[in-house]
């Protein structure tokens, strides 16, 4: 059973501003019944331009309704510029935190209200659309969705951003892209806070390469593609060339070559050597 | 506030008699049934005398009846252990619809490099015998099908599959930790060679099992260190629990005929109410064909976590498919397993009743539920109006 705070039921229990505004100025919608929550939220305004009104339809669990309901109280009385502010963590707050695997319910308030004030802005003509390159087809979630999360939450695993968002939730074949997302919006972020490079890596002995490189495989990538059904063996070094033959369902699958350079090629330079490469083993 | 129970195929309520059956052997009888003395090996009697219980509801011989720590280590042991036996077969066939119990070791043994096969169902949830058929070869060590699926209730032919399987050589493990208690078993007049049942499920304890293996069937052992279950199961036997399980199964026998009248009754009660003052609302799984006590029941346009909390307001328990219980993202393997749209896989209650749901009960519920489920339609935007 989940733990949801008191305030979280209350809103379940007594949602605030249920309904639809009759011709509203902006009208907000995200989800879809496939994907197990979605969210209506309209709103009118004052003649000083203030959120006069806001009034939401929700369907789905206690923490998507109430999260619902949370923003809705948020918003009330603010300049668009002011509710445009508002995050997913603000909405988490306000109901006294959401249980990890529940925070998505609050993205998605965010992104309902980010859609009407996109619907207000171009007159009603435009409704949501998707930002960015969708990442997960499962869901329908875009690289720019999760960069933001990512910052927004200072996200750092695959994980955390499935629970904040969805994306790789379903078949989990994103979690690999996700995975670089993630790297690269922490990249940023540490090339922002560090001063000086990085200090070098000392030099490896062979031994101690294949040990690192054997470690890394069992530790930080073999369990990636478990995930997925499939398994990498190592097969040989030489120098700093890695030959790795992949397994299961990862044999054959057309994304392999991805794989092989994004995730285990990364994952080798990052935790053996900067200068390694890796092939794939073919068959003799 | 009253507990109205109607989740029993989560787990059940422990019968007082079994209870009181249990209480003597913490404190009073509390010795090993594998000690010299007298005041340990008697135990060994009471065990015996469980045993024989079990064997008994089953129809089958003492000897066959191996002691767990319940359904999902029975189901464990009986896949791991055939393929220990029989090494050279390399195809395991089980069904998209088990329980994880079953689903999740297959899956994992297939990362090890066994081929897996699930057979698919039908939209009722019925399993496809052609594909079955054609599946089962000189390769497969062992086919592993539940006796009746716990979402929906659902049963599959058994006895049928059990024949297919055993002419064509091959062992046939059945997941029956539902089934157990409600339809009647003759395992000596079946080709079943192994079959899994769980305590808490038939009113007796949590953390006992049993594992039923035909005389003869090779299984390799799965836990060592000890003589007890005839080597199979080493370890000191979990007493009180036994001796629970055992009475549990004494009792499960004499009610057979109420789970098929009187539960029966109430659940079909429940369902039809709910079905008319309940619009947009449909049963998952093949109507004709289900244990006596469950229904799974579809509210289109609503999620199954917020019916169930708001029914939990008013003390009555049930379960969801829905994806926001589990703490996953997508609903339930076995309505997607059946075709059922996503849309209504969100919005399943399963409702499961046992001996000791009343009519009132009943009543209670079908008073409660419409205006719960009125209620989240209006505020779903995916209702018209309002």
């Amino acid at each position: 059973m989940w733990e949801y705070t008191d305030k979280v039921m209350d809103h379940f229990l007594n949602p605030r501003n249920v309904g639809e505004i009759e011709h509203p100025d902006g009208v907000g919608e995200v989800g879809s019944l496939a994907c197990g929550d979605a969210l209506k939220l309209t709103f009118k305004l004052d003649q000083n331009h203030r959120i006069k009104d806001v009034k939401f339809k929700t369907f789905g669990c206690a923490s998507a309704i109430a999260s619902s309901s949370a923003l809705t109280e948020l918003i009330k009385g603010k300049t668009l510029e002011e509710a445009a502010m508002i995050t997913n963590k603000e909405i988490a707050e306000f109901l006294g935190g959401l249980p990890e695997q529940k925070m998505h319910c609050s993205v998605m308030g965010r992104e309902a209200l980010e859609a009407a004030i996109e619907n207000y802005r171009t007159g009603g003509k435009k409704k949501h659309e998707l930002e960015g390159n969708v990442v997960c087809t499962c869901f329908g979630v875009t690289d720019k969705e999760i960069e933001r999360v990512i910052r927004e939450n200072d996200l750092t695993t695959v994980d955390q951003v499935t629970n904040y968002t969805k994306a790789g939730g379903g078949c989990g074949g994103c979690k690999g892209e996700i995975e670089k997302i993630i790297e690269r919006v922490r990249g940023e972020k540490v090339t922002h806070e560090v001063l000086g490079p990085p200090a070098k890596g000392k030099k490896l002995t062979n031994i101690q390469k294949i040990q690192l490189v054997q470690q890394t495989i069992d530790e930080q990538i073999r369990p990636a593609l478990r995930a997925d059904g499939g398994d990498i063996e190592l097969i040989d070094i030489e120098g700093n060339k890695v030959i790795v033959a992949f397994r299961g369902m990862c044999a054959g699958c057309r994304t392999a070559e991805f794989t092989l350079k994004d995730v285990v090629e990364a994952k080798l330079r990052e935790f053996v050597t900067a200068d390694i490469f890796v092939e794939e083993y073919k068959e003799p | 506030m009253k507990t109205i129970y109607f989740d029993n195929n989560a787990t059940s309520k422990t019968a007082e008699e079994v209870l009181r059956e249990m209480e003597p052997f913490f404190c009073e009888l509390y010795g090993n049934p594998s000690s010299m003395h007298t005041f340990g090996g008697q135990i060994s009697r009471y065990i015996r005398k469980a045993r024989h219980q079990v064997a008994d509801l089953l129809g089958c011989d003492e000897s066959e009846v191996i002691f767990t720590s319940g359904g999902t280590e029975s189901d464990n042991a009986a896949i791991k252990g055939v393929l220990a036996a029989i090494p050279q077969r390399r195809k395991i066939i089980t069904t998209r619809v088990e329980h994880p119990a079953v689903l999740t070791t297959c899956r994992e043994l297939a990362n090890q490099g066994y081929n897996v096969v699930e057979i698919s169902v039908d939209k009722l949830g019925r399993l496809d015998m052609d594909e079955l058929e054609k599946q089962v070869d000189d390769n497969t060590a062992i086919v592993s099908i539940m006796y009746a699926n716990n979402e929906t209730g659902v049963l599959f032919p058994i006895e049928e599959i059990s024949e297919l399987v055993s002419s064509r050589g091959v062992v046939f493990h059945t997941d029956a930790v539902q089934v157990v208690g409600k339809m009647p078993l003759n395992l000596s007049k079946s080709k079943i060679d192994l079959l899994s049942l769980s305590g808490h499920k038939l009113h007796g304890p949590k953390g006992i099992g049993v594992l039923y293996i035909r005389k003869g069937t090779r299984i390799a052992p799965f836990i060592l260190g000890g003589h007890q279950e005839s080597g199979k199961r080493a370890g000191t036997e979990n007493v009180p629990s036994i001796v629970g399980i055992g009475k549990a199964c004494e009792i499960a026998g004499k009610y057979i005929e109420d789970e098929n009248t009187r539960v029966k009754y109430l659940r079909d009660k429940l369902e039809n109410g709910i079905l008319q003052s309940c619009p947009d609302s449909r049963i998952n799984g093949d109507k004709g064909n289900r244990l006596p006590n469950t229904t799974n029941i579809s509210f289109e346009f609503i999620e199954g976590e917020s019916i169930l909390l708001l029914l939990d307001k008013f003390g009555i328990c049930a379960s969801s498919g829905s994806a926001c219980t589990s703490g996953s993202l997508e609903p339930s393997h076995v309505l997607r397993a059946m075709g059922v749209p996503f849309t209504a896989a969100h919005g399943s209650i399963r409702f499961s009743l046992s001996r000791y749901n009343s009519e009132e009960e009943v009543d209670f519920v079908l008073e409660k539920l419409p205006p719960i489920i009125e209620r989240l339609r209006q505020l779903s935007p995916f209702v018209a109006g309002k």
